[in-house]
C-alpha cells in the first residue's frame, strides 16, 4: 500500500517530467483512442464504488463512470477502474494514471485552483459528522472535549475536524490513517472514541462494522462537502462531457425520464426539452463531440439521477440515505442542471 | 624523432590518441547526462505551469490547520507545513534512535548467546534469530499493533500501577515532571556530581597505574551520585511537581502519554533489526581467534573481563561495518510506522502535506533528502568510530 502510493507519486513525477506537453482534446482522443475510461473510484466505499460479491463495481461514483462510457462509446461496460486510497487520487489524475476520478472528492477552491483540477459538478451534497459508540453515552459533537478521533489522512476532514474543535475551544487527539477500513477497525478496537468523516461515510461504514447497532452517527453536520467528479484542468471538451453526463442524468429525472421509458419517450415524445437531450431534436450531441443519441445511453443503461441515488445509497439499497439536500431543486433539494439547448 | 612524428597519420589522429578519446567521451556523457537532467527539469515545469498546478516552495509558510497525534515540540493547528516537518523529522529520528539503542543492546545479548556454553541459552538464542529475521518486519508492526497493544483494556479498564502509571489501548500514561523551586539547585548538584565522578575515576586510573592498587570505583561512584542530588533535595526541596494523568470522560489526561503506534513500531524494529545484529555479533566474536581466550586465562583473567578487554575490542573492527548497514535499514524501515498511523516523516509530510497542498514533487524531493541526510550521518558517525577502533598498524 506504501509502496503503491509512493509508487504513484513517482510515476506522477516521471509523467509530468517525461510527458509530452498536453493539449485540449488530448484525453478525449487518448479515451477513444484506448476504447475505455480509466477512472479513479474509492478503495472500497459501499454505496459509492465497492465490489459487490461478485466482483463487479458497484456506487453512484461507479455510475458516473459507467455513464461517460454509455455517452462516449453507447456501452456502459466500457470503463476500467483504479481504486485509489484518498492520499493517491490527486496525483493519480494530475499524472494522467486515469482519466476521470469520481471519488468521493470534495470541491475546494484550493483543489480546483492549485492542484491542476476541475470539478466538473456535484453528485452529492455532503457534510461531516461522527459516529460514535453508544457506550460513552454521547448525544452532541460538543461534548465530545478531550476525545480520540480516528481519520483518514489527506481529506478535508481532517482541516474541519481541527477547525471545528478549535472554533469550540475543546481538545483532541487525532489518529490519522490511510484508508477508511483502518479508521473503522481502531474505532471498533477502542484506540479511538470517534470516527469523523463525510456523514455518507460515516453511513457506509457502519453497516460494515460488526455490530452496527453498537454505533450512533451524531446529529451535527460541521461542514459543506459538495462531492463531485474531477478532471486534469486545461482540457475544456473532455471536462464537458463528463459535466453533461451528469448533466443529463439530472435533466432526465427533472422530466420524467428513467431507464424503462427513455427509448418509447425518444420516439413518440412531443416535449421539446425532451426531444432536444435525446436527441430527436438539434445537433446537441455534436456540440459535445458526443453520438446524437448520448443521453439516451446513458439513462437506458445506467439511469437518470435518481435511479442511480435509490439504487445505490437510497431506499432500495441498504444504506436507507433520505435525499435531503440531494433532491431536485423543485423538490426543495440543491441538485440543479441547466437546460440542454 | 623525426620518423615517429612522420608515422602518425594524418587523418583522424585526434581519435586515435586514446587519451584524446576518453576525453571524448566524457565530454560527451557529462552532455548527455546535463542534457536529460535539464530536458526533465524544463519539462516538468512546463507541464506543471499548463496544468495549473502550484509549485516551488512557498508552502511550507501556509498554516497547516490538521491535528497531529504525537509532537515533540510545541504544534498548534495555526503553525505552518515547515513545522509540520520538524515534528515529523524529529518523530522519524525518535523511532530511528530508540531502534537503534534497543537493537543493539538485544542484538548483543543474543549474539554472545548464541554461543554460549549453556545448551538451554544458546538454543533460545537460534530460535529468536532464525524467527524473527524470517518474518517480514511491516507484518510485526501488525502483529504488535493489532494483535498485542489494540487488544488491551479501554481507558475506563485501564491497568494500573499506584494509579499512577496506566496502561490502556491508547497507550502508557506517566507521571510528567513539572518545574518546582528546587529545579535549577538539583541540575545543578547532579551536574557537579557527574563531574566528581569523572574526576575521581581519572585519579583512581592514574593510581592504578602508577601503583597497582585498585579501587571501588563502581561503589564510589554510585555513591556520589545518590548523595549530593540527595542531599540537595532534602535542603531545598523537591525539584518536580508530578502532574498525574486521571481519568476523564474519554482518556486518561494530564500527564506523559507514550502511544501504541510508536510503542509498537519500536518494538518491531528493534525486535527484527536485532536478530541480524546478533548474527553479526556472533561472527565478530568467532573471528577472534581461540588462542587469544586461552592466553587471556593464561594470565588470570575471569571469563567476563575475557570477553570484555580481550574479545569485544578486537570483535568490534569485524562488527562495525556490518552493524552500520543494520542502522541503516532500521532508519530506513521506520517509514514503515505509515502503515499503522505512526506521524512520521512519510505518514506526515510525504502524506497528509503532500495531500492538503498537493506538490507531490516538492514534498517527495524534501522526505527523500531527509532519508538521505539520516543515511548519510548515520554512515559517518559509523565510519569514524570504526576509524577509532581499527588496529592502528605502525
Amino acid at each position: 500500500m506504501k509502496i503503491k502510493s509512493t509508487l504513484a507519486v513517482l510515476s506522477a513525477a516521471v509523467a509530468l517530467g517525461v510527458g509530452a506537453n498536453a493539449h485540449a482534446g488530448a484525453t478525449l482522443d487518448a479515451v477513444k483512442n484506448n476504447g475505455f475510461v480509466q477512472c479513479g473510484i474509492s478503495d472500497g466505499l459501499p454505496g459509492f464504488s465497492y465490489a459487490d460479491a461478485k466482483g463487479q463495481y458497484k456506487g453512484i461514483d461507479v455510475d458516473i463512470c459507467r455513464a461517460v462510457a454509455a455517452a462516449l462509446f453507447g456501452d456502459a461496460s466500457k470503463v476500467k477502474y483504479s481504486p485509489l486510497t484518498a492520499k493517491e487520487r490527486f496525483t493519480a489524475l494530475q499524472s494522467g494514471e486515469v482519466d476521470m476520478l469520481s471519488r468521493n472528492t470534495t470541491w475546494t477552491s484550493s483543489r480546483d485552483a492549485a492542484m491542476g483540477l476541475n470539478f466538473t459538478g456535484v453528485t452529492y451534497y455532503d457534510g461531516q459528522g461522527f459516529l460514535v459508540n453508544k457506550e460513552l453515552g454521547v448525544k452532541s459533537a460538543k461534548e465530545l472535549d478531550g476525545a480520540t478521533v480516528c481519520i483518514q489522512a489527506g481529506t478535508t476532514t481532517e482541516l474541519n475536524l481541527s477547525d471545528y474543535f478549535r472554533a469550540n475551544g475543546m481538545n483532541y487527539t487525532p489518529i490519522t490513517y490511510d484508508t477508511s477500513d483502518e479508521s473503522a477497525k481502531s474505532l471498533e478496537s477502542g484506540r479511538c472514541d470517534v470516527l469523523t468523516s463525510d456523514q455518507s461515510q460515516l453511513y457506509a461504514q457502519r453497516i460494515k462494522l460488526a455490530n452496527p447497532e453498537q454505533y450512533i452517527v451524531l446529529p451535527e453536520v460541521i461542514s459543506k462537502e459538495p462531492l463531485g467528479p474531477a478532471v486534469r484542468q486545461g482540457d475544456e471538451e473532455w471536462f464537458d462531457i463528463v459535466r453533461w453526463t451528469l448533466f443529463a442524468m439530472l435533466n432526465a429525472e427533472e422530466l420524467g425520464i428513467n431507464s424503462s421509458n427513455v427509448e418509447e419517450m425518444a420516439k413518440t415524445t412531443k416535449n421539446p426539452d425532451v426531444a432536444r437531450l435525446l436527441g430527436a431534436e438539434g445537433e446537441y450531441g455534436k456540440d459535445l463531440n458526443l453520438p446524437k443519441d448520448w443521453a439516451v445511453q446513458i439513462i437506458k443503461q445506467v439511469g437518470n439521477y435518481g435511479e442511480v441515488f435509490a439504487r445505490n445509497v437510497g431506499a432500495d439499497s441498504d444504506l436507507k440515505i433520505e435525499r435531503g439536500l440531494n433532491a431536485l431543486w423543485k423538490d426543495g433539494g440543491l441538485q440543479y442542471a441547466p437546460p440542454v439547448r | 624523432m623525426r620518423t615517429t612524428l612522420d608515422a602518425t597519420p594524418a587523418r583522424g589522429s585526434l581519435l586515435s590518441d586514446p587519451r584524446a578519446r576518453a576525453w571524448l567521451f566524457q565530454i560527451i556523457a557529462v552532455a548527455a547526462v546535463v542534457g536529460i537532467g535539464w530536458y526533465l527539469f524544463h519539462n516538468t515545469q512546463t507541464n506543471l505551469a499548463n496544468r495549473g498546478i502550484t509549485s516551488g516552495f512557498g508552502f511550507l509558510d501556509n498554516a497547516a490547520g490538521f491535528g497531529i497525534s504525537q509532537h515533540l515540540i510545541d504544534y498548534s493547528e495555526s503553525d505552518s507545513y515547515g513545522r509540520v516537518f520538524w515534528i515529523g523529522l524529529l518523530n522519524t529520528l525518535l523511532v530511528s534512535v530508540l531502534g537503534i539503542v534497543l537493537a543493539t543492546i538485544l542484538g548483543f545479548i543474543l549474539g554472545v548467546a548464541r554461543l554460549s556454553s549453556n545448551w538451554l541459552i544458546r538454543q533460545l538464542a537460534t530460535i529468536y534469530i532464525e524467527t524473527f529475521r524470517n518474518i517480514p518486519p511491516l507484518l510485526q508492526i501488525f502483529f504488535f499493533y493489532f494483535a498485542v497493544l489494540a487488544p488491551l483494556p479501554g481507558p475506563r479498564d485501564s491497568l494500573s500501577l499506584a494509579d499512577m502509571f496506566f496502561v490502556n489501548n491508547r497507550g502508557l500514561q506517566m507521571p510528567a515532571p513539572l518545574a518546582a523551586p528546587g529545579m535549577w539547585p538539583f541540575l545543578v548538584a547532579i551536574a557537579v556530581a557527574v563531574l566528581a565522578v569523572v574526576i575521581f575515576a581519572v585519579w583512581a586510573k592514574g593510581l592504578r597505574h602508577a601503583t597497582g592498587k585498585r579501587l571501588p570505583v563502581f561503589w564510589v561512584s554510585l555513591a556520589i551520585l545518590l548523595v549530593v542530588p540527595g542531599l540537595t533535595v532534602m535542603i531545598v526541596g523537591a525539584p518536580f511537581d508530578w502532574e498525574i494523568p486521571e481519568l476523564r470522560r474519554f482518556n486518561i489526561r494530564g500527564g506523559w502519554v507514550v502511544i501504541p503506534e510508536l510503542v509498537s513500531i519500536v518494538l518491531a524494529l528493534s525486535i527484527y533489526t536485532a536478530a541480524f545484529i546478533g548474527e553479526t555479533v556472533r561472527a565478530g566474536i568467532q573471528s577472534v581467534s581461540h588462542g587469544q581466550t586461552e592466553a587471556a586465562s593464561s594470565l588470570g583473567l575471569s571469563g567476563g573481563q575475557t570477553l570484555r578487554l580481550v574479545i569485544i575490542p578486537q570483535a568490534l573492527r569485524v562488527i562495525i561495518p556490518p552493524l552500520t548497514s543494520q542502522y541503516l535499514n532500521l532508519a530506513k524501515n521506520s517509514s514503515l510506522a505509515a502503515a499503522i498511523g505512526y506521524p512520521d516523516m512519510v505518514s506526515l509530510f510525504a502524506g497528509t502535506v503532500l495531500n492538503q497542498t498537493g506538490q507531490a514533487i516538492e514534498t517527495m524531493a524534501i522526505t527523500m533528502s531527509v532519508y538521505l541526510a539520516i543515511s548519510i550521518s548515520i554512515s559517518l558517525l559509523m565510519n569514524w568510530y570504526n576509524k577509532r577502533i581499527a588496529l592502528i598498524e605502525r
